[in-house]
C-alpha cells in the first residue's frame, strides 16, 4: 500500500511541473519563440477532450456495455474529416472578427447579438456544470481508491469522500486563474496553458498505455488469451455483440452524432481547437493525427474491463475505477500511481480549459454587457474590474461543478453524466452550421431554437438527474407529472423506444431546428443581423474589412484612444494605435474626427478583450448621433448589390458584343474573297467572251472584206465563226443555268431513273474527248440497275462533268481515268479517279465554289469557266447528297458524290 | 483551384462512407460470435474501418506540392 504522504507530494509535485511547463510555454510566447505553434501540439492540445471520462468511464461502460463506450471516439473521427472544411472557416472568421469564446462566435454570426451571447453563455455554464462534477468525482474515486485500496477489494465498496472534491475543486479554481487571467486580452493566447495541456495528453496517454500494456501482456499473455478466456464468462461473452448497448443501433447512433457536434463545440474543445489556433494549416495534421490518439487510447479499454470483470469476479468494485484496482491489486504500486497520475492529467486539463472558456463568455458575452447596459460599470474602470471578474467566474464555475457533484454526482456513473453535457453542446451545432452554411438563419430564429432546444434538453435530462437523486418527487419522471405520463421526461408523447440520452437528443434538435428554421423563414433580418449572415456564409477575405462605413460619428480620435487605453493601458493602445497609422499610412491628430476605418479598427481592438457583443454596447455608448445606421447599411448594400448587377450585365454585354464582332469580321473575309472571285469571275468571262468575240469578228471581216475569196477558204472561216458562237452560247448557258440551279427557282423533272444507265450516257458523250486526247477511261458498274428518283439531265451533267474535268487535267497518251459505282443499301456511291496532277490540300474545299479556278495548273491558263463543279455541287446537294474530292493513292484526284437512297 | 475542391470532394465522400460504415446496417453484419486472429468480429470490424478512415483521410489531405506555392486555401463555403 503507498503511503498517503507520498501520494499527495506526488500530486502536488505533478501540478508543479504542470506550473513549470505552463510558465516556460508563457516564457518563450513572450520572447516571440512560441513552442504552441505546431500542428503536434496543436493535436495534443485537442487532447484535451479525454477526460477522466475516457480515462477512468471508458472502462466502466466497456464492462456493461461492450462497444458502448465507442461512438464518443468514433463521432470525433466522423467530424475530424469535415474540419478541413468546416473547421478552417470558423478559424478563419474568428481571426477576423477576433472571436474570444463560442457565445462570441454564435453572438457574431447573428448581427453581435447581446441576447444570443448570454443565452449561449447559460446553455453552457448550466449544460457544462455536470461535466465539471465528472471530473470531480472522478479524482476523488481516483485518490479513494488509492487510499483506501488494500490489496484486496472490500465488499464495502469505496467511500467517495466529499472533501476531496471541494479541496480538487479549490486547488484547480487557483490554477486556472494562474494560467487563464494573466492578460485581460483573451484572444493573446493562452499559450502557457495550451503547453501544459499538451504536455497532459502525453502523460495521460502513457499511463493509460502503460496499465493496457501491463494487463494485456502481462497478466494474460497477449489479446488472443485474454478474449478466450472471456468468451467463458457468459456475462463478457454477451458483450462481444452489439445487442449489449442498451437502445441498440439508435442509441450508437445518438452517441456518435453528439460526441460529433461535442468535439467541435464544447466550450473547451472550441478554445483549443479555434481561439488557440495559431495556424490554420495546423488542421491539417490534426485531421488525421487526433483521430489516431483517439484509436491509440481507446485499444485497450475492452482488455482492461475483460479483465477487470474476470479478476475481480463477485467483488464489489465500482468498475470505473478497474484502470486502478487491476495493477493495485497485483501489487503494481509505482504503475498504479504513475496511471493516477494520467487520471489526474484528464481530469485536470478538461476542467482547467473549460473553466477558462465558460469564465471567458460568462464576463465577455453575458456580466459585461448587462453591467454596462444598466450602467452598473463605468468604462474608464473596466480593467481591473474585467479581472477580478472573470477570476470570480472561475471559481464559480468550479463551485457550481462541485455543488451539482454533491447533489447528483453519487448517483450516476461518469458516462451518463456525461453525456447529459455533450447534449447539451449539441444544442450549438443547428445555429453555427446552419449560421455558416445558410444565409437565412436569422438572430430571431437562433434565438428561438437555442431557448426551445435548452428547455427540452433541461426537462428531459436535467430535471429527472434531480428527482432520480432525491431533490424533486419521483414521481415526476415516473409516471409523468401529473401522473400523465404523456408528459414524463423520459418517454414524451409516449416515446418509449428510446434511452433517456437519445429521448432527449431527438427532442431537443427537432424543437432546436424546427424552430430555428420556421422562425427565420418568417423574420426580415435587417441590418447588422443580414450583413454578418453574408460576411459568415461567404466567408472569404474579401469582406475582412466588415462593416468599415457603419459607424459614423463625429468622436474624436482622442477619445477613441482613450476607450481603449483604459481597457488594455496607455502604452499598448499608443502601441496599437501607432501600428494602426503606420499601417493604413495616416497620420492620426487627436483632434481630428475619426474615421470610419478608425472606428471600426477600435471596436476590435475593444473586442479582443470584452468580446464582440460587449465591444459594440462600449462603441455605441461612446459614439455620438447614431450609432448604427440601418439606411447607411441599406444603402450600402444596395450600391454594392447594385454595382455587382451592374457589372454582371455590362459583362454579358461585352461578351455578346465580342461574339457579333467575330461574327461580322468572320462574314467580311468572306465577302471580301467573295469579291475577289467575283472579279476573276469577270474577267475570265471577258476574256472568255473576247477571244472568240475577236476570232468571229477578225474572220468575218476578212470574208466580208475578201469578196474573191477562195470559196473553200470562206467555208473553213465560217465553221470557225460557228463554232466559236457555240462556244459563246455555251458560256452564256452556262452561267444562266448556274444562277437558276442556285437560286433553286428551278427544281428539275423528279422521275425514277437506273444511275448505271444515266453513267453509260454520259460515258458516252466523253467517249469522243477521250479519244481526242488519247486518255483511257475505264468503268466498273454494277450489273444490276440502281434505281433512284432524281433529274436525269443534270445528273448526267454532273457526271460528264466530272468525267471531261479528269480528261482535261491528264496528260495526253498516258492519262487513265477509272470510274465507279457502288450501290450501298443506304447511298450510292461514284467515284471518278484520274492520274493528274492532283489537286492541293488547300484547294479542295474551294475548287466546289463558283467562279473558282485551279489556276496553278501545269497547263497554265485555266480552262473553263469556273463555274463546272459549283455546278456539281449544287445539283448534286439538291438532291440530298454529298461532293467531295480527296487524293488518289499514287497522283492525281478521285472526285467522290453520293446520293442517299431515300430519294427513291 | 480545381485541385482543393476535388480534395474537399473527396473528404465529403469519405465521411459518408465512413458514416455508412460505422452504423446499422453495416455495423449489424460484424456482430457476430466468431474471431479474427482471437479477436472478436466486431471489435476487430470496428478498430479496422477506423485505423482505414484514419489513413485514408492522412493521405487525402497530403500536402502536394503545389505550384502556386504555401499559401493557405481559402476555407470551404466561399
Amino acid at each position: 500500500m503507498l503511503p498517503h504522504w507520498l501520494i499527495l507530494s506526488v500530486s502536488f509535485g505533478y501540478l508543479g511541473l504542470l506550473f513549470a511547463v505552463a510558465y516556460y510555454g508563457d516564457k518563450r510566447a513572450d520572447a516571440g519563440r512560441s513552442i504552441i505553434s505546431n500542428p503536434y501540439i496543436y493535436t495534443f492540445s485537442i487532447a484535451v477532450y479525454c477526460t477522466g471520462w475516457t480515462f477512468y468511464g471508458s472502462v466502466g461502460r466497456a464492462a456493461a456495455t461492450g462497444a458502448g463506450f465507442l461512438p464518443i471516439y468514433l463521432g470525433p473521427t466522423l467530424a475530424a474529416l469535415l474540419w478541413w472544411l468546416v473547421l478552417r472557416k470558423i478559424i478563419h472568421l474568428s481571426k477576423v472578427f477576433n472571436i474570444t469564446s463560442i457565445a462570441d462566435f454564435i453572438a457574431s454570426r447573428f448581427g453581435k447579438s447581446m441576447k444570443i451571447g448570454g443565452l449561449v453563455t447559460i446553455i453552457a455554464v448550466v449544460g457544462i456544470m455536470p461535466y465539471i462534477s465528472l471530473q470531480l468525482k472522478a479524482i476523488s474515486l481516483s485518490f479513494n481508491t488509492l487510499f483506501h485500496f488494500h490489496g484486496i477489494p472490500q465488499d464495502s465498496g469505496f467511500f467517495v469522500g466529499e472533501d476531496t472534491a471541494l479541496y480538487v475543486a479549490l486547488i484547480l479554481a487557483v490554477f486556472s486563474i494562474l494560467f487563464g487571467t494573466r492578460h485581460i486580452d483573451v484572444t493573446e493566447r493562452h499559450e502557457g496553458m495550451v503547453a501544459a495541456i499538451a504536455f497532459e495528453s502525453l502523460v495521460k496517454f502513457l499511463a493509460f498505455t502503460a496499465v493496457g500494456l501491463f494487463v494485456t501482456f502481462s497478466i494474460y499473455k497477449g489479446p488472443a488469451n485474454l478474449y478466450a478466456e472471456a468468451m467463458q464468462v457468459p456475462e463478457l461473452a454477451r458483450l462481444m455483440q452489439m445487442d449489449a448497448l442498451p437502445g441498440g443501433y439508435a442509441t450508437w447512433f445518438s452517441l456518435t452524432f453528439i460526441s460529433m457536434t461535442a468535439i467541435m463545440f464544447l466550450p473547451r474543445q472550441f478554445q483549443v481547437l479555434v481561439v488557440e489556433n495559431v495556424n490554420e494549416d495546423h488542421v491539417r495534421t490534426a485531421t488525421w493525427l487526433f483521430p489516431l490518439y483517439l484509436f491509440a487510447i481507446n485499444l485497450f479499454v475492452i482488455p482492461i474491463a475483460f479483465a477487470g470483470v474476470m479478476q475481480f469476479a463477485g467483488a464489489n468494485v465500482d468498475p470505473d475505477t478497474l484502470v486502478l484496482a487491476l495493477p493495485l491489486m497485483h501489487g503494481h504500486n509505482l504503475l498504479a500511481l504513475f496511471v493516477f497520475l494520467g487520471g489526474l492529467s484528464a481530469a485536470t486539463g478538461m476542467v482547467i480549459v473549460e473553466s477558462i472558456a465558460l469564465s471567458t463568455m460568462l464576463s465577455n458575452d453575458l456580466l459585461v454587457p448587462i453591467m454596462l447596459r444598466l450602467k452598473l460599470l463605468r468604462t474608464e474602470a473596466m480593467g481591473g474590474v474585467l479581472l477580478m471578474l472573470r477570476r470570480g467566474c472561475i471559481l464559480g464555475v468550479l463551485l457550481l461543478g462541485y455543488l451539482y457533484f454533491r447533489l447528483i454526482g453519487e448517483s450516476y456513473a461518469l458516462v451518463t453524466i456525461g453525456l447529459v453535457s455533450f447534449a447539451a453542446a449539441a444544442q450549438f451545432a443547428p445555429p453555427i452550421l446552419l449560421g455558416l452554411y445558410w444565409k437565412g438563419a436569422s438572430r430571431t430564429g437562433a434565438l428561438a431554437g437555442l431557448a426551445a432546444g435548452f428547455v427540452v434538453w433541461a426537462y428531459t435530462l436535467l430535471l429527472p438527474s434531480f428527482a432520480k437523486s432525491g431533490w424533486l418527487p419521483i414521481s415526476l419522471v415516473d409516471p409523468g407529472p401529473f401522473g400523465i405520463s404523456a408528459l414524463g421526461p423520459y418517454h414524451l408523447l409516449n416515446l418509449t423506444m428510446f434511452d433517456p440520452i437519445t429521448h432527449s437528443v431527438f427532442w431537443s434538435m427537432l424543437f432546436n431546428v424546427g424552430f430555428l428554421v420556421v422562425v427565420s423563414l418568417y423574420d426580415r433580418p435587417a441590418g447588422l443581423d443580414q450583413l454578418q449572415a453574408a460576411v459568415f456564409v461567404q466567408g472569404s477575405r474579401a469582406s475582412d474589412t466588415g462593416d468599415t462605413r457603419l459607424w459614423h460619428g463625429t468622436t474624436r480620435v482622442a477619445d477613441l484612444m482613450g476607450l481603449v487605453a483604459r481597457l488594455i493601458g496607455v502604452d499598448r493602445a499608443e502601441r496599437a494605435f501607432q501600428a494602426y497609422a503606420q499601417q493604413h499610412r495616416v497620420q492620426l491628430n487627436s483632434d481630428n474626427v475619426a474615421d470610419a476605418t478608425l472606428l471600426e479598427f477600435t471596436e476590435r481592438e475593444l473586442a479582443k478583450t470584452v468580446g464582440a457583443a460587449s465591444a459594440r454596447v462600449m462603441m455605441s455608448s461612446i459614439i455620438e448621433g447614431e450609432a448604427l445606421s440601418i439606411e447607411g447599411l441599406m444603402r450600402i448594400m444596395d450600391e454594392t448589390s447594385q454595382v455587382i448587377e451592374y457589372s454582371r450585365q455590362l459583362e454579358q454585354k461585352s461578351r455578346e458584343l465580342e461574339a457579333a464582332t467575330q461574327e461580322l469580321q468572320r462574314t467580311n473575309e468572306r465577302l471580301k474573297e467573295l469579291d475577289v472571285l467575283k472579279d476573276d469571275f469577270v474577267n475570265t468571262i471577258s476574256h472568255e467572251l473576247r477571244t472568240p468575240l475577236t476570232s468571229i469578228r477578225a474572220l468575218s471581216e476578212i470574208v466580208h472584206d475578201e469578196v474573191n475569196m477562195d470559196p473553200d477558204e470562206r467555208q473553213r472561216f465560217l465553221g470557225i465563226m460557228v463554232k466559236e458562237t457555240e462556244r459563246l452560247t455555251r458560256l452564256v448557258n452556262q452561267v444562266l443555268d448556274f444562277s437558276k440551279i442556285e437560286s433553286g427557282a428551278v427544281r428539275g423533272i423528279q422521275e425514277e431513273l437506273d444511275l448505271a444507265d444515266v453513267t453509260q450516257e454520259a460515258l458516252a458523250a466523253t467517249s469522243q474527248l477521250a479519244r481526242d486526247r488519247d486518255v483511257t477511261i475505264s468503268s466498273q458498274l454494277p450489273s444490276e440497275p440502281v434505281r433512284l428518283i432524281g433529274d436525269r439531265d443534270r445528273l448526267v451533267q454532273v457526271i460528264v462533268n466530272l468525267l471531261s474535268n479528269a480528261i482535261k487535267y491528264c496528260d495526253d497518251q498516258v492519262g487513265k481515268v477509272h470510274l465507279r459505282l457502288i450501290s450501298d443499301p443506304d447511298e450510292v456511291r461514284m467515284e471518278v479517279r484520274d492520274n493528274g496532277p492532283g489537286i492541293r490540300p488547300e484547294e479542295r474545299e474551294r475548287i466546289f465554289e463558283k467562279f473558282h479556278q485551279l489556276s496553278d495548273t501545269v497547263k497554265g491558263k485555266p480552262h473553263g469557266t469556273g463555274l463546272g463543279l459549283a455546278i456539281c455541287k449544287a445539283i448534286i446537294q439538291n438532291h440530298g447528297g454529298r461532293i467531295w474530292v480527296e487524293d488518289n493513292f499514287g497522283g492525281g484526284s478521285i472526285f467522290t458524290f453520293t446520293l442517299p437512297r431515300q430519294a427513291l | 483551384m480545381p485541385e482543393s475542391k476535388r480534395r474537399n470532394e473527396r473528404l465529403v465522400a469519405l465521411f459518408v462512407a465512413a458514416l455508412l460504415a460505422l452504423n446499422f446496417p453495416l455495423l449489424s453484419l460484424a456482430s457476430v460470435m466468431k474471431q479474427v486472429w482471437g479477436i472478436p468480429v466486431l471489435y476487430f470490424y470496428l478498430f479496422f474501418v477506423w485505423a482505414f478512415i484514419i489513413l485514408a483521410s492522412g493521405l487525402t489531405l497530403k500536402r502536394t506540392r503545389d505550384p502556386s506555392g504555401p499559401a493557405p486555401e481559402p476555407p470551404a463555403g466561399t
